[in-house]
């Protein structure tokens, strides 16, 4: 884990440190945000009822919360793979590009010859592919080279948008099309809406950008659990990330686990391609990670690296980031970065400042055993 | 003849005014570092500075409350990181990484509320900013110069004083200078304060002296460009400097090499141009381009034995 929990004194109850302080760090990251928000003239509760009002007040609402929470669960698993492996990869904003670029590419040459179940499938695996491949080059030269995983991974996010943005002007545009796009995918490599895909048991929803790319990151919250706790390899990539030392006396080879962790970490950054891709805009874009990547880290420390925490901590972020939309449209005083701000203060306190809380309740816990003791 | 003396001079002179906020963030970066703080929170800092400095400077309407307010901004920050990673010994990574996040999304909020322009602050008059002090046309505003004289500064700084030595060895072997009865503390919160005066200045210079005003996310990376200059400069002062002025000449360049084909080499993509700085740095830190030591406590929170 990236937080080191070593405290000054006196242990916490075990339900304390997996779940009180935690919350308490965010519980702060959300006071704080109060008071910004009250600095900009607004009132916090109104903003936050709009805000769950915008998030969950209609069907359509919902939707596009889970639309948002599918990538956050994707970006989220990304980057606590890699932390169960002792690596920080900041770079999935640069995978998921390279992700969205694969199932592009797959889909611009195949989807005239592929009907959609093989289609779609060969699309997934591409994005997985490529967004491993973004990976698995900062993590090789970390495993052999030497050079620290967390400022390659940064260059690699600015080497991915350049490679985008020269990729999409010159070479994959729509012939005769002004923006830098390419030209719509086929019907064949469309993820079917939730809404299609939900008329077809008979239940109605309202259109939205939700489709079932939120299967395939369930999927993943599953996968990622039997893999990190219910293999030999996830046993072995926890190890490495808890105490390199004792990975290599039990036999494991540390360069190749770190290619395996960063390459799994990657591709799970590529599914964002997916959700955006194949379910939303049907063609290759630029800028369609648009701080997913970042976000990711966020997700990752508030849902503590463990998939239904990731899930819980993603569908909040989701709804964040739905409500926070419909809250600008509400306030204009409030724009939708203040989404941004939220996750940046909670990057904050639940992985720099995770363990400041940590004296305050040792002192609570402390008292309320002398309490009972007398 | 004189074309090319003429062309050459302005190559320089746009290579300097794009090198100086790199310069100046570097320098500030390199503090930081050698004690033994990593700093992925440059980026911010200086977002955090552009912001404040053109949002003061044009609501006050003087370029100096500007830059005053930029530092500020910028050492609020330091101090901030330095209290994550100092003082409760939190990663120094997440903590970069949150402060720039916090501030990519905290500017366009405040901007938004304060200026109602979409992120923007209002232009900038003449007066509002830094004016060029001998050259009108080269742009060489004083912190220009600041940032000339701040490399020699951090050299003497680090190199040539007590303080320096202290700092340099609370970043190899923190455990030593605290051995010597030395803070480490003290040492490593006045070396993230140093980083913030650069890297507000940094800021400054990129709203209210070489542009009129503040938009959003106008850092565009350069912070991660400094700290890929600090790498590729091997943690020392003039080879740093000499690495923005690479970056910077490459900036340049690319603006004007924009549809040029050149011979043997057709068109280069503009994107590979940008893209150096960052390709170089990896090359580097994998090895192939000489090796690049960091401090070796950088990145080690400290802990007194009790």
């Amino acid at each position: 884990m990236i937080a080191s929990r070593r405290g000054p004194s006196g242990p916490l109850p075990a339900w304390a440190d997996v779940a009180l302080l935690p919350l308490v760090n965010v519980a702060l990251a959300f006071v704080i945000v109060g008071i910004i928000v009250r600095v900009i003239g607004v009132d916090p509760l109104q903003a936050l009822r709009l805000l769950v009002l915008g998030a969950i007040g209609s069907s359509e609402s919902i939707g596009y919360t889970l639309y948002y929470t599918t990538n956050f669960i994707f970006t989220g698993l990304a980057v606590a793979v890699a932390f169960h492996a002792g690596l920080f990869n900041i770079g999935g904003e640069g995978q998921a590009y390279l992700g969205g670029l694969g199932c592009g590419v797959a889909i611009l040459a195949l989807d005239g010859v592929l009907p959609a179940p093989l289609m779609i499938p060969v699309a997934i695996v591409a994005a997985a592919l490529f967004g491993a491949a973004w990976a698995a080059v900062p993590a090789c030269l970390q495993a052999w080279r030497g050079s620290h995983i967390v400022i390659t991974t940064i260059m690699f996010n600015f080497l991915a948008a350049a490679l985008m943005v020269y990729l999409m002007v010159n070479v994959l545009i729509a012939p005769g099309s002004m923006t830098p796009q390419s030209r719509t995918f086929a019907d064949s490599a469309s993820l079917p809406s939730m809404q299609q895909a939900l008329s077809w048991i008979g239940i109605e929803v309202a259109t939205s950008a939700l489709n079932l790319s939120i299967v395939l990151a369930v999927l993943c919250c599953i996968g990622v659990w039997v893999f990190l706790w219910h293999t030999p390899w996830g046993y072995a990539l926890r190890t490495m990330g808890h105490n390199p030392e004792a990975a290599v006396y039990a036999g494991t080879n540390l360069r190749h686990m770190t290619v395996l962790a960063m390459c799994l970490s990657g591709a799970l950054a590529g599914f964002v391609g997916v959700n955006e891709l194949m379910g939303v805009h049907h063609r290759i874009v630029l800028d369609f990670p648009a701080g997913y990547g970042f976000a990711g880290i966020a997700v990752a420390l508030m849902g503590r690296s463990h998939p239904l925490g990731i899930a819980l901590a993603a569908l909040l972020f989701g709804a964040l980031q739905q409500g926070g939309a419909e809250l600008a449209f509400e306030i204009p005083t409030i724009t939708r970065e203040m989404v941004v701000v939220i996750q940046g203060l909670v990057i904050l306190f639940s992985g720099a400042l995770f363990n400041m809380p940590r004296p305050w309740l040792q002192v609570l816990f402390s008292h309320r055993r002398d309490g009972s003791g007398a | 003849m004189d074309e090319i003396v003429s062309y050459l001079l302005l190559t320089l002179a746009a290579t300097l005014r794009v090198a100086t906020p790199l310069v100046l963030c570097a320098m500030g970066g390199l503090f930081s570092e050698k004690s033994g703080i990593i700093d992925v929170g440059l980026e911010g800092k200086m977002l955090a500075a552009a912001f404040f400095a053109a949002a003061v400077s044009a609501v006050t309407g003087s370029a100096w409350l500007g830059v005053g307010a930029g530092i500020l901004a910028a050492e609020a920050l330091a101090l901030l990181h330095g209290f994550a990673c100092i003082t409760h010994r939190g990663n120094q990574v997440v903590s970069g990484v949150a402060l720039n996040i916090l501030v990519a999304g905290l500017t366009v909020v405040l901007g938004t509320a304060w200026f109602n322009r979409g992120g923007q602050t209002p232009p900038l008059s003449s007066d509002q900013r830094l004016a060029p002090l001998f050259l009108p046309d080269a742009g060489d505003n004083i912190l220009v110069y600041v940032a000339l004289a701040v490399v020699p500064l951090t050299w003497w700084l680090i190199g040539r004083t007590r303080f320096g030595l202290r700092l340099r060895a609370v970043g190899e072997m923190p455990l030593a200078v605290d051995a010597a009865g030395i803070s480490v503390s003290w040492l490593r919160y006045r070396a993230v304060l140093l980083c913030g005066l650069f890297a507000g200045l940094a800021g400054a210079y990129l709203s209210i002296a070489q542009n009129a005003g503040f938009s959003r996310d106008m850092t565009a990376g350069q912070g991660f460009i400094a700290l890929a200059a600090i790498i590729f400069g091997k943690w020392r002062p003039f080879p740093t400097f000499g690495a923005c002025l690479l970056f910077g000449l490459l900036d340049a360049v690319a603006i004007r090499l924009q549809g040029v084909r050149l011979p043997g080499l057709g068109e280069v993509p503009v994107q590979l141009i940008q893209a150096l700085p960052y390709l170089l740095t990896v090359f580097l830190l994998a090895g192939f381009i000489g090796r690049a030591i960091a401090p070796r406590a950088a990145g080690v929170p400290y802990e007194k034995e009790h």
